[in-house]
């Protein structure tokens, strides 16, 4: 991909991005860090190419790590977001 | 490189990812939809995992020896399991602490939590970025380039190293910050802002230095460069947070959340990654908005929260003029009778209610009150906890159906029609100085009009301490206030008590 293709991609993305958090109900604020969170771990792609790539041992260990690092927080954050979203609950009648 | 041999399917399946995504965040526009959108948010997660591992598993091709015929099986490529079990054994260890860590952390701790967490990707990206560093063949961001003389090396193309050190410098950032913010909110370090002395000179120094050796190594590919950058922005990381107080601790981790989606970004505009680049500016503007929204619950401006020292100085002379005047006194016994007598009861939760661990107490005293037929709601000011709906976490943990929870700005008009309202553990989220007082530190920030109400009930310690900003609260000698002085579980479990 260009460059400019890339970066069309991203602006587009942060007017999603705007118009998607400002409709997310501030009682949900908190999991909704929570699951940024996890998603943001989507860098876990990056540490799987160097973990898969051969040639450098040092790039292939840190690739390693951080893949330990991101799967720490996809599991765990989408997972405590899970636990909070459970708890809220609509009236009973 | 690696795009030559991309099939158009795994591009396809890199925005779905990033689609799911979206449609995460979507599903928090309401709890109904809520649990939806995270597992949407998981699909995209695995759809992402499942295709890179897919197309980069690494294989082995055995050469040929000369001459050799009738091999053809001998010469197919083979997977080599060695990495690919070595990466589900990561994943696998990640996955367990990560999922040990989210069933056992309380709910009161999920500031920290998630301060943690930002550090895990921060560092995760700069171990990422390294790693490309240090084989950017891999990444398909470089050409190699054969000499006349010597070994062959790679050249990282201009624009990736750009993104390259924009991504390990904010990775740094955001961890270092992290992990000082975890710090503070732990109260394993002080809440209070540590000010060195020229701190504003040292970060800008700091700055101009990254901004320099950043281009360095843009020019150069110069390897001492990107270790310089990195090793900065390890410690402006840890000196920007450093001087914060712990009351704008909310808007710091949601600084950080930002942070941590534009390194994400970043690493995606290296990767050419659809679905890294859309979940960067999806986290990114996330947390900038959140920011936002804490800095005008509190009227700071984003400039003034990041300079720090905020609580560090107002703590001082204000308010102390005022312990004289008088005001009223209630007991737990005076609280249940007006209460039930009431039609309509609001409570105005504050941090401190989750720091008695009163929201259990509070809610079965909230159902009593409904047996009496009374109309109980909750009003909740966006700072009230230590994160951006935090005691929206609480109050549904202790089984607060969420339609009997308000914002500030759908249940202010309410309070005129309300007999009770009922403070615990809040204090300047309700101080009237807030609308009147132009020399209050805390004028012009929105709040709770409790004091509307036919009568105000104010639990409280005692009548000495202050609120995080270090003012007296006016609230306290209004003649519709009572004041109900004592440890808020203890009081509410007594109002229980007395309701019968």
């Amino acid at each position: 991909m260009t460059f400019v293709s890339i970066l069309s991609i991203f602006v587009l993305a942060c007017f999603v991005g705007y118009y998607v958090v400002w409709s997310v109900t501030p009682a949900l604020h908190t999991p909704l860090m929570a699951v940024t969170n996890a998603i943001s771990s989507v860098i876990i792609v990056g540490a799987l190419v160097a973990s898969a790539a051969a040639g450098v041992p040092g790039a292939k260990w840190l690739g390693l790590t951080a893949v330990v690092l991101a799967s720490v927080n996809i599991f765990g954050g989408f997972a405590v977001t899970e636990r909070m979203l459970a708890m809220y609950k609509k009236k009973e009648r | 490189m690696h795009e030559v041999a991309q099939s158009p399917w795994v591009a396809f399946a890199y925005l779905v990812a990033g689609v799911c995504f979206i449609l995460a965040l979507r599903g928090l526009s309401h709890p109904a939809t809520s649990r939806r959108g995270n597992r949407l948010g998981m699909a995209g997660m695995a759809i992402a995992v499942v295709t890179t591992l897919v197309t980069h598993v690494p294989v082995i091709v055995d050469v040929l020896p000369p001459g050799a015929v009738g091999l053809d099986d001998w010469a197919k490529p083979r997977v080599d399991w060695v990495p690919v079990v070595e990466i589900l054994a990561a994943i696998a260890l990640g996955a367990v602490i990560g999922l040990t860590t989210a069933r056992r952390i309380a709910m009161t701790a999920m500031p920290q939590l998630v301060a943690a967490f930002h550090s895990l990707v921060g560092l995760a990206a700069v171990l990422v970025g390294v790693a490309a560093f240090l084989n950017p063949a891999a990444f398909g961001i470089a050409d190699i380039v054969t000499p006349m003389i010597g070994q062959p090396f790679a050249v990282i193309h201009q624009v990736s190293r750009i993104e390259l050190i924009l991504g390990v410098a904010i990775g740094a950032i955001t961890f270092s910050g992290s992990v000082i913010a975890f710090l503070k909110l732990n109260s394993t370090m002080s809440g209070s802002p540590i000010l060195l002395p020229q701190r504003h000179a040292i970060n800008l120094g700091m700055a101009l230095a990254i901004a320099f050796f950043a281009y360095g190594f843009y020019a150069t590919q110069s390897p001492l460069d990107f270790w310089l950058v990195t090793a900065f922005a390890f410690i402006i990381g840890f000196l920007l947070i450093v001087p914060i107080g712990g009351a704008d601790m909310p808007v710091v981790v949601s600084m950080l959340n930002s942070y941590s989606g534009w390194a994400a970004a970043a690493m995606g505009f290296t990767l050419g990654n659809t679905a890294m680049i859309v979940t960067g500016a999806l986290v990114g503007s996330s947390g900038a908005i959140l920011s936002y929204i804490m800095c005008r619950a509190m009227n700071r401006s984003f400039i003034s929260v990041i300079a720090g020292g905020f609580g560090a100085v107002a703590g001082g002379g204000a308010g102390g003029e005022a312990i004289d005047r008088p005001w009223k006194r209630g007991s737990a016994e005076d609280a249940a009778f007006l209460m039930k007598e009431a039609g309509q009861v609001v409570i105005v939760p504050g941090y401190g209610m989750a720091v008695a661990q009163a929201q259990h107490v509070l809610r079965e005293m909230a159902d009593k009150l409904k047996e009496h037929g009374v109309r109980v709601k909750y009003a909740i000011h966006p700072v009230a906890g230590r994160m951006p709906g935090h005691m929206n976490v609480l109050l549904a943990e202790a089984n607060v159906p969420y339609d009997d929870v308000f914002e500030l700005e759908d249940i202010n008009a309410d309070f005129a029609q309300t007999d009770v309202a009922f403070v615990i553990g809040a204090n300047d989220v309700t101080n009237p100085a807030a609308k009147t007082d132009k020399s209050s530190p805390i004028y012009g920030m929105p709040v709770l009009d409790v004091e509307k109400a036919g009568t105000v009930l104010f639990i409280k310690r005692s009548m000495g301490g202050v609120g995080y900003a270090g003012v007296d609260n006016e609230l306290f000698y209004r003649d519709n206030t009572m004041m109900l002085l004592a440890d808020a579980k203890k009081m509410v479990e007594e109002i229980v008590k007395a309701l019968g």
